[in-house]
Parts: C-alpha cells; sequence; structure tokens
C-alpha cells in the first residue's frame, strides 16, 4: 500500500519544465453558476485551446485580472480534458472578485499543484468519502473518478454534513447519487430548519453507523480540521488503520511551488507534499495546536 | 554542489578580457597579492562588465552594496556585536576586511526584497502577461562573501533550485530568476580574521575559513601586521582563475601559507556563542514545551530576525494596478513568518500566539529544514542575535530546550 498522498504521475495540464511556474495561463469563464447563498462554481476553458488535465484532489491557482490570486481544488470531473471547475465561497478579495465574472471573461490559471487523493490503493476495498461543508467540492472529482471504474470497489459510501439544509452544497447532484443502488450516500445536517426531515448530527455519527467493512475500506476526508480530526477518530475506533485515511489540509498559500514558505505544517509545504495527505504520516502533526 | 566551477570557463560576462596572458594558476592554487592587487582586482571586475557588490559603511554599519575602489571598502573599521548590540568600532589601522557581517546578506540581490515577477496588459476581453523574470538581470560580483554565507548562498541554492532538474509532476519547480541572477554572480569570499561573540559557525559544520568546493571563485585572506599588508588568494574556481591570472600575483611561500593558517586558527578560536548538539531532534521532541510561552514573552513578533538572515526565504506576492485598470504588475516581497498575516486563511490567522510565530521559525530553521533540503537552515552566522532589539539568542533558546525538555 502507497503511503504518502500520490503524486501526480501523469504529468501537469498547464505547465512544462520550460515553463515559469509562475506565469498565468489564460482561461475563459465557460459558465458560473451560484451553488449556495456564499457560494459558487465556475467552468473554465484555456483561451490557448489547450487541453486540461488534472488529478482529482489538486488546486489551482486562480488569478483575477488587477486583483490578485487564490488557491481552490477542482471540483469537476477529471476526464473532462476540456474544461475545469473550481467550486468556492465568496469570502475574500479574489474570490468576491471570481464571484462577479461572467461568461466570456478572463481568468488567469497556474496549475494543477499538489498531491492526489489515490484510489489505486483501495482496489477491490470499499470506499468511504467524508465531507463537511465545502469539504465536498475537493472530493468530488474522485467520487467522479470512483464512479467512473465502478467495477474496481466494493461498497461505496458518501456521506455529507453541513451546517443547515440550506447549505447542502451539491444537492441535486447528491439525491441523484443517492438514488443509484451503487452508492450509499448520506447527509444529515448540524441544526435542522424549514422543513428538513433528514437527519440531524454531526457527520462522524454517519461515520459511526456507515455501511462500508472497516477492515477492507480506505477513507478520504475533507472539511474543517475538527471536523476532519473526529472523523479520524470515530474511523480509527471502527477499524480503520491510520494509512488508510486520506485527508485534505489548507493553508495560506501565494507561490503553490514551494518558495513562499506561507503554506508550511511541520516539515511539509502543503502546495509539493500536500494538500492530500495519508494521515499516518502527519498524524503527529495534526494534533498540535498553531503548527 | 558547486555550480560556479561548472558554469562556465570564461572569466566575465562580456568576455572582454584577453586570453593570452599565459597559462591561469589552478584551481586550488594558493598565491600572495599586495593592497594594490585588490583594487586591481575591483578594476578588472567593473572592467569585463561585473557589477562590484561589496561592504561599505551606510547608517553607523558595515552594509553589501554596489562599491567602485578600495575607497569605498570600511578601511581601518571594525565591529563589536552581542545579542541586541552593533557598533563599529576602530579596527586594525589600513585593514580592508575586518569588520564581521552585519545587517544585509548577499540574498538581497539573488532573492532581492522587492521586485517584480511579471506585468499584464488587458487586451481585449482577455489580458496578456510580459516581461517575466527573469529580464535584465546583472552581473554581479560579490566581494567579502564570508564563509558562513557561501554556505547561506548554498542552502538557498537549494530551496530555489539552483544546479537542480525541475520535476513539475512532483512539484519540483526552479525559480528561473534566482538561477539566472546565481548563475551570472562571481564570488570573491574573504576569510574571517576574527570571530565576534555571535559568531558560531563551527557548531553548524562550518568554519571561518572556506574550504574547496564551498562554490567561491575566488577567496582572500588578509594578511596584516606591522608595515604588511597583503592577501592570499586562494584559486576556487576555473572562472576563478582567469581572473587571477590578470593580477600581479607570485605564489605563496610556506610562511605565508603559516600566516594564512594562523588567522583562520585565531577566528576559530574566538566563536562566541555554541548551538547545542543534536538540535534537530531536540526541537522536534519538544514542540510543547514551556519553554515557547517564555520566549514569547520576550519577542516583540517585529520579524528583524528574518529579515537578516541569509537563507530565510519566506515572500509575500502584491498585484499592482495602475489608474487606468488595464496595467498590473506583480511584485515579490520578503515576507516573515512572525507577522500575523503569514498563515492567515479563511476565518483567521493559523499562527495566532507568538509562541506559535516563533516556534515555527527556530523549528523550520533547525529541524525541519533538515527534512525539506537536507541541510540545516543555519550556518551560523549570528545575525539574528546581533539584531534582535530584545537580544533573544537562538542558541540561547535551544539549549533551555535541551536543558529542561524531553
Amino acid at each position: 500500500m502507497s503511503q504518502a498522498a500520490k503524486k501526480n504521475e501523469s504529468g501537469c495540464g498547464c505547465h512544462s519544465a520550460s515553463e515559469n511556474p509562475m506565469h498565468p495561463r489564460p482561461f475563459k469563464v465557460k459558465n458560473i453558476w451560484k451553488e449556495l447563498s456564499d457560494t459558487f462554481s465556475m467552468s473554465l476553458v484555456p483561451e490557448d485551446g489547450g487541453s486540461v488535465e488534472f488529478e482529482p484532489g489538486q488546486f489551482n491557482m486562480l488569478y483575477v485580472f488587477g486583483v490578485g490570486e487564490v488557491p481552490i481544488s477542482v471540483s469537476g470531473d477529471p476526464n473532462d480534458r476540456g474544461t475545469l471547475v473550481h467550486t468556492t465561497r465568496a469570502v475574500g478579495l479574489v474570490s468576491k472578485a471570481l464571484d462577479e465574472l461572467k461568461p466570456g471573461m478572463t481568468v488567469g490559471v497556474r496549475g494543477p499543484f499538489g498531491t492526489q487523493w489515490p484510489l489505486d490503493v483501495a482496489e477491490g476495498m470499499d470506499l468511504v468519502f467524508v465531507a463537511g461543508g465545502i469539504g465536498l467540492a475537493p472530493l468530488r472529482p474522485v467520487i467522479y473518478q470512483a464512479m467512473a471504474e465502478r467495477h474496481k470497489y466494493g461498497n461505496i459510501a458518501v456521506l455529507f454534513g453541513a451546517r443547515t439544509p440550506e447549505d447542502i452544497l451539491f444537492s441535486k447532484e447528491l439525491m441523484r447519487w443517492k438514488a443509484r443502488l451503487d452508492l450509499d450516500v448520506q447527509v444529515t445536517v448540524d441544526r435542522a430548519t424549514g422543513a428538513w426531515t433528514g437527519r440531524v448530527g454531526f457527520v462522524t455519527k454517519l461515520v459511526s453507523s456507515g455501511g462500508f467493512d472497516p477492515k477492507n475500506a480506505v477513507a478520504y476526508t475533507c472539511g474543517p480540521e475538527g471536523m476532519m480530526l473526529n472523523t479520524i477518530k470515530v474511523l480509527h475506533e471502527r477499524g480503520v488503520p491510520y494509512d488508510r485515511i486520506y485527508l485534505s489540509m489548507e493553508r495560506n498559500m501565494k507561490c503553490a511551488v514551494g518558495f513562499c514558505g506561507h503554506c508550511q505544517w511541520g516539515s511539509s509545504f502543503i502546495c509539493r507534499d500536500g494538500p492530500v495527505f495519508c494521515y499516518e504520516q502527519i498524524a503527529d502533526s495534526f494534533t498540535i495546536e498553531e503548527l | 554542489m558547486s555550480q560556479t566551477h561548472k558554469s562556465s570557463a570564461q572569466a566575465s560576462p562580456k568576455s572582454a578580457h584577453g586570453s593570452g596572458k599565459g597559462k591561469s594558476p589552478s584551481v586550488g592554487a594558493k598565491l600572495v597579492v599586495g593592497e594594490e592587487g585588490i583594487a586591481t582586482l575591483l578594476a578588472i571586475l567593473k572592467k569585463i562588465g561585473y557589477k562590484t557588490i561589496g561592504p561599505t559603511l551606510r547608517d553607523g554599519a558595515v552594509v553589501y552594496e554596489e562599491i567602485a575602489s578600495l575607497g569605498d571598502l570600511p578601511v581601518g573599521w571594525s565591529d563589536e556585536q552581542d545579542g541586541g548590540k552593533y557598533r563599529l568600532v576602530q579596527g586594525t589601522k589600513g585593514s580592508f576586511f575586518e569588520y564581521l557581517v552585519g545587517p544585509t546578506s548577499w540574498k538581497r540581490y539573488l532573492f532581492p526584497p522587492n521586485h517584480k515577477m511579471w506585468e499584464a496588459d488587458r487586451k481585449g476581453g482577455s489580458f496578456e502577461v510580459k516581461n517575466i523574470d527573469p529580464t535584465d538581470i546583472p552581473s554581479y560580483a560579490f566581494i567579502g562573501v564570508r564563509s558562513c554565507e557561501l554556505n547561506a548562498i548554498r542552502i538557498q541554492d537549494k530551496v530555489f533550485g539552483f544546479g537542480r532538474d525541475d520535476k513539475p509532476e512532483a512539484g519540483i519547480f526552479s525559480d528561473p530568476g534566482y538561477v539566472e541572477r546565481r548563475k551570472k554572480s562571481l564570488i570573491i569570499a574573504v576569510n574571517c580574521s576574527r570571530a565576534g561573540k555571535t559568531c558560531f559557525c563551527t557548531s553548524m559544520g562550518g568554519d571561518p575559513h572556506v574550504v574547496a568546493d564551498q562554490g567561491h571563485d575566488l577567496a582572500l585572506t588578509e594578511l596584516i601586521s606591522g608595515s604588511r599588508h597583503e592577501f592570499v588568494v586562494e584559486v576556487g574556481s576555473e572562472r576563478g582563475a582567469l581572473i587571477a591570472e590578470l593580477l600581479s600575483c607570485r605564489s605563496a611561500s610556506s610562511s605565508d601559507l603559516s600566516d594564512e593558517e594562523a588567522v583562520a586558527r585565531k577566528a576559530r578560536s574566538q566563536m562566541g556563542r555554541k548551538m547545542v548538539a543534536n538540535v534537530k531532534d531536540v526541537l522536534k521532541r519538544n514542540l510543547n514545551h514551556k519553554r515557547w510561552e517564555e520566549v514569547a514573552s520576550r519577542c516583540l513578533s517585529c520579524a528583524n530576525c528574518t529579515m537578516v538572515c541569509p537563507t530565510c526565504f519566506c515572500s509575500s506576492v502584491e498585484d499592482k494596478t495602475d489608474i487606468t485598470g488595464n496595467h498590473t504588475e506583480r511584485w515579490r516581497t520578503w515576507d516573515s513568518c512572525f507577522s500575523i498575516d503569514f498563515s492567515y486563511i479563511h476565518g483567521g490567522a493559523v499562527r495566532r500566539e507568538t509562541k506559535s510565530r516563533y516556534r515555527q521559525w527556530i523549528t523550520h530553521k533547525l529541524s525541519n529544514w533538515h527534512e525539506q533540503y537536507g541541510t540545516s537552515g543555519c550556518v551560523g552566522c549570528g545575525r539574528c542575535i546581533t539584531w534582535c532589539p530584545v537580544g533573544i539568542d537562538i542558541t540561547e533558546e535551544a539549549k533551555a530546550i535541551k536543558d529542561t525538555g524531553e
């Protein structure tokens, strides 16, 4: 079993060794749509007509002309080589500027960067995806990939927790997935509002009862650090070993190529050694405050 | 790694000097020149197109800036350094290099504190990026690089990928601007004739005297006593050999060499501070030590240590757009892990407390650096001790943790 999160072995779609990694490549906004009150998605196509390649779990630096740049995970389908889809919350200067873009406008893209969610380590095993809030976005590409090669895996559980029913990301897609017989999709909210008749409670409750064989499963989790810590605890209590738990980390990033130092976490650069880590590799760091 | 040796057998950026002066000295040769030899060296470097950067006096300190001739050197000056203290003092009359390292380091030139990475213009509905770094890189000749500073340059080489192949698939890139600046730089090292109270290079695996293959083109040892003022010139590279050939040198005699060794011995014996052994593991084991609180009660989180450190490499970027909104520039500036914004993500800074920021700095420098780059990030130059406004001492903090920790 591969211990570390997997590096992108298929080569990067947007840069090559001869190019300056700090130089953004222009993409056109194909479409932009609202997901939640503060969350939106956008699809991008390269202006140079080239293809885009990324591995599930990787991120790009998205640049708005004259405003700035932010790291955002790819949330689209890795098998769509023509389009990049990103989903993010409009909470900062750059992400708000991104939210205001219209189809046909230009976004600069650097990337893809970082490690991927490793699926090859899970062949023949159950898959457990545990997402909290916007953490579903970086996990969606690997869920797409698992569904595209469904025969390779045992049970697939998608366990998702949102703060309220109004915060359920990709809700229509979750409904469609729920209708499939080969996926076990469960959604819970921290706090029920309105006509919610579904489950209430933290996502860790779903992990306690979820339909997977802990002795023969690989887990992938993304969300706030506290949520991931509790998820890992419950997964481990159920018998999933640390070397079969993968998580995605977030830190400040300016360069995404290991120069700016902002994303350092212990001896790791999240941009290069992450964002996806095998929990066993970083367990010592994960519980140290303000590392 | 000694890329300067491989990079070119040509001495000059313009190759303007002649080549018919007979056989040049070989790498490793030791020669002797007088004062005028140093004046000639500066003149030659300028003539063949180098921008000569060296020590000079400004604001009561020795700093590295463009120098034109011997007159720009801090001739006759020395310094006194200690925790939170730097004073220029009168040194041996006529000496060129008696002072030790000051607040600037060579990273100011190889990794400038503020520089434009690219600019872009709005074009139709899109934009076009142009003037991407590197553009218009000067050829620097660094005069007076100390042994600890050579080590620091080689550490930053690893950070920015000089001498390393890119592996984009593994996220390994080089910084094209750094690589270009480094490639074009010539290094004239100077061996320290003394050590200060904040020096501890020997306990970081260094030595006040440069050794073969340390990355210098030439290394000078100043010999000054009575009426004698001469310099032993060690040839460090083929490029250095071509330059040495243009100086009026004589071969070093055995007594010159023993004088040179005496200079090194004296400096080694004067190390003012010492780093505890095995500091890498000591810090790693003690991430929750109570000393972090204690040092945080003194630390101003001012970032001085990171600015003067010759290996600290953190940076930020700023996009500057002109008033038309049609032209924008991306600038890279030095940043510091001591600033609260440094670790900001949506929801707040990750390292809110000074203790977390001090811990980040010292554990990165002395511990995590090993895993990242296969070397310590500290060369024992002592700048962070000297220039800390409250005199916090990296060696003292490491020792305190070792003495009272796990």
